[in-house]
């Protein structure tokens, strides 16, 4: 990265590159051909995953502050998504937005804690106060412990629009998926994000040049619970279920996986990341507990081999911006 | 039996001693952490996945070979240290160079690969392993019922983390560590074979965890998962205590066994979290922890 990069930018158009654009393009071609092949279901797991992993890079990628428990954000914004529009007969487009508000608050004190730390402690902060999470999650009444939140009803978009459809629940996941890819892309390409690359590359700079490094480090935290929040919040409408699984550190190992794999602080890296790793899960079902020694394997491969992951080491190959 | 704050003595004991147990174990991890991050920039994920590997490792040389708690006391660590060895070799040492958070994602990867694989030869369902002839049985203090095993455990446990202390703080090996902890190259320019320390550091921290995990074995079950549950709570541990002082990591990890212990007896349901919200305070009150120098 260029260190003297311009901080200030005047916003132009929405993608900066054309590389972007086509790739974004075909991204959504893609998400609107494929349920006609496969399974819709999978691919709105896909799409939520992948929404979890781009919120997770916004704060590696970007500001370089690694989280390792995102699992925190994703799996409560999935239970007061659930639990609202379960137990508070909530429409769905309220559950997701209460589901996705609860994560912005536990962003918020998460991250006023853990931003006081920096590198290594920094993960450790945010992996202990997700396992906390966790067991609270476990030890509370309305989380249903070790079964969940089942049988979530899908309801009625708007109270309207009947979300057991298929079709219908398919289009309102793409469409939060991409409206939140494109804001993730603003927040990136504002100056707001250029400050944000600024600190990833030298904080002590730019604090000398006079930016409030700790602020911007919280606002970029609590956008990416709150993005994770999304994420989690949809998938507990989609698959009707909330359960520990989302909660505990593995989930949050493996939204780092996804992301590593994808490539660390590329726009479509997690998009491909999530994609690769749901669709190994979903191949490798059969041989059971071997998927963990695979995911170690992935880690150490993609940590020693290939550091850009797939979408990295394609851009830079090419010569273009992904 | 008497009574403190209306709660029966033994009980107040019997859970002060699990603390001081669990507390071992924290000290234990945790110092093995410190002294593997000042050499080696890394924090050691598979930490927790190498502690079970050693109580794994002393669990199979006695279905196998027969051969006792005593020796595996010696040989697990051995084995696994020197397993530790080879992964440094093999992986860690290409990324001293490179940002702190790819040591942790390889030493993540790591431990996975460590828990799936001893999970699918032996199921996630809790191996016993029987306490040592010389040391079952127990002995009544009057106040309290304290089993021989337990007594030994915290016993050994501070005898093996004063000993690293003294090792590290007091003697010419020591020095030179210290020394290249806060210049490599330095110290590598008056002819001290640093890389080979770096490696033998990384084989002693591991040894530690193995260690532990022997020490474990009796008291909980050996299990693949033992070590994922405890290695997060380590990490708060290391975040209350900083990684600055090897004393530090020793007093704030039994100091935390205690207050877990504590705690089980007056607020039961707050056991399992109560480690984290001192975490939090402390974040709050001294950031940088409470032995630590900033970081």
């Amino acid at each position: 990265m260029d260190r003297s990069a311009n901080i200030v930018t005047t916003p132009r158009d929405t993608f900066r590159a054309p590389s972007e654009l086509f790739a974004f393009v075909v991204m959504t071609i893609l998400l609107v051909v494929a349920p006609f092949f496969t399974y819709p279901l999978f691919l709105m797991q896909v799409m939520c995953f992948a929404l979890f992993a781009l919120a997770f890079n916004l704060l590696v990628g970007y500001v370089g502050l690694l989280s390792f428990g995102h699992a925190l954000y994703f799996g409560w914004a999935s239970y007061l998504s659930a639990y609202s529009a379960k137990t508070w007969g909530f429409t769905p487009e309220l559950a997701i937005v209460t589901g996705t508000a609860t994560a912005t608050v536990c962003g918020f004190v998460a991250g006023t804690l853990a931003i006081r730390r920096q590198g290594i402690y920094f993960a450790m902060i945010t992996l202990a106060l997700a396992q906390m999470m966790y067991f609270f999650a476990l030890q509370f009444k309305f989380t249903g412990g070790e079964d969940g939140i089942q049988a979530v009803p899908r309801g009625y978009l708007f109270g309207l629009i009947d979300l057991r459809n298929e079709a219908a629940m398919y289009v309102v996941v793409l469409g939060i998926f991409l409206g939140c890819f494109l804001f993730i892309y603003r927040i990136i390409h504002s100056p707001f994000g250029e400050v944000l690359k600024a600190i990833r590359e030298n904080e002590t700079r730019a604090i000398s040049l006079g930016y409030q490094t700790d602020r911007y480090k919280l606002v970029a935290f609590v956008l990416s619970a709150t993005l994770a929040g999304a994420a989690g919040a949809t998938k507990a409408i989609v698959l009707q279920l909330a359960s520990l699984t989302d909660v505990n550190w593995p989930m949050s190992g493996e939204v780092v996986l996804m992301t590593l794999v994808g490539g660390l602080g590329t726009i479509f890296g997690p998009v491909v990341g999530a994609s690769v790793i749901l669709v190994m899960q979903y191949k490798l079902a059969p041989v059971g507990e071997w998927v963990l020694v695979i995911q170690g394997v992935i880690f150490v491969a993609c940590v020693l081999l290939f550091r850009r992951g797939i979408v990295g080491e394609l851009a830079s190959g090419l010569r273009i911006r992904l | 039996m008497f009574e403190i704050f209306g709660t029966p003595s033994t009980a107040l004991f019997g859970q002060l001693l699990i603390g001081l147990i669990n507390g071992s174990f924290y000290a234990l991890l945790s110092l093995g952490l410190a002294v593997i991050f000042g050499m080696l920039n890394i924090i050691n994920f598979s930490h927790g996945a190498q502690y079970m590997l050693g109580a794994f490792c002393a669990y199979l040389i006695l279905q196998y070979t027969g051969i006792g708690y005593w020796p595996a006391l010696i040989i697990a660590p051995l084995v696994v240290g020197i397993s530790g060895i080879i992964v440094e070799r093999f992986f860690l040492q290409w990324l001293y160079k490179l940002d702190h958070l790819y040591g942790l994602l390889l030493t993540f990867g790591l431990a996975l690969i460590f828990e799936g694989v001893t999970r699918n030869y032996f199921g996630s369902a809790g191996l016993p392993y029987t306490v040592p002839e010389s040391l079952q049985g127990g002995r009544n203090l009057g106040f309290m019922f304290l089993p021989n095993y337990r007594a030994w455990v915290i016993v050994a446990s501070l005898t093996v983390c004063m000993g690293t202390w003294f090792v590290i703080e007091r003697t010419k090996l020591g020095a030179y560590l210290r020394a290249a902890t806060e210049n490599p190259s330095l110290v590598r320019a008056f002819g001290i074979n640093v890389p080979r320390m770096i490696t033998l550091t990384y084989g002693f921290g591991v040894a530690l965890a193995a260690l532990a995990g022997v020490m474990a074995a009796p008291i909980y079950n050996v299990s693949p998962q033992m070590g994922s549950e405890l290695i997060i709570v380590v990490f708060a541990v290391v975040v209350i205590g900083g990684m600055g002082s090897i004393l530090g990591a020793i007093v704030t990890g039994f100091g935390l066994g205690v207050i877990e212990g504590l705690t089980k007896v007056f607020f039961p349901e707050a056991s399992n979290t109560v480690i984290f919200v001192v975490m939090a305070i402390v974040l709050l009150v001294r950031p940088a922890g409470l032995f630590g120098r900033s970081g």
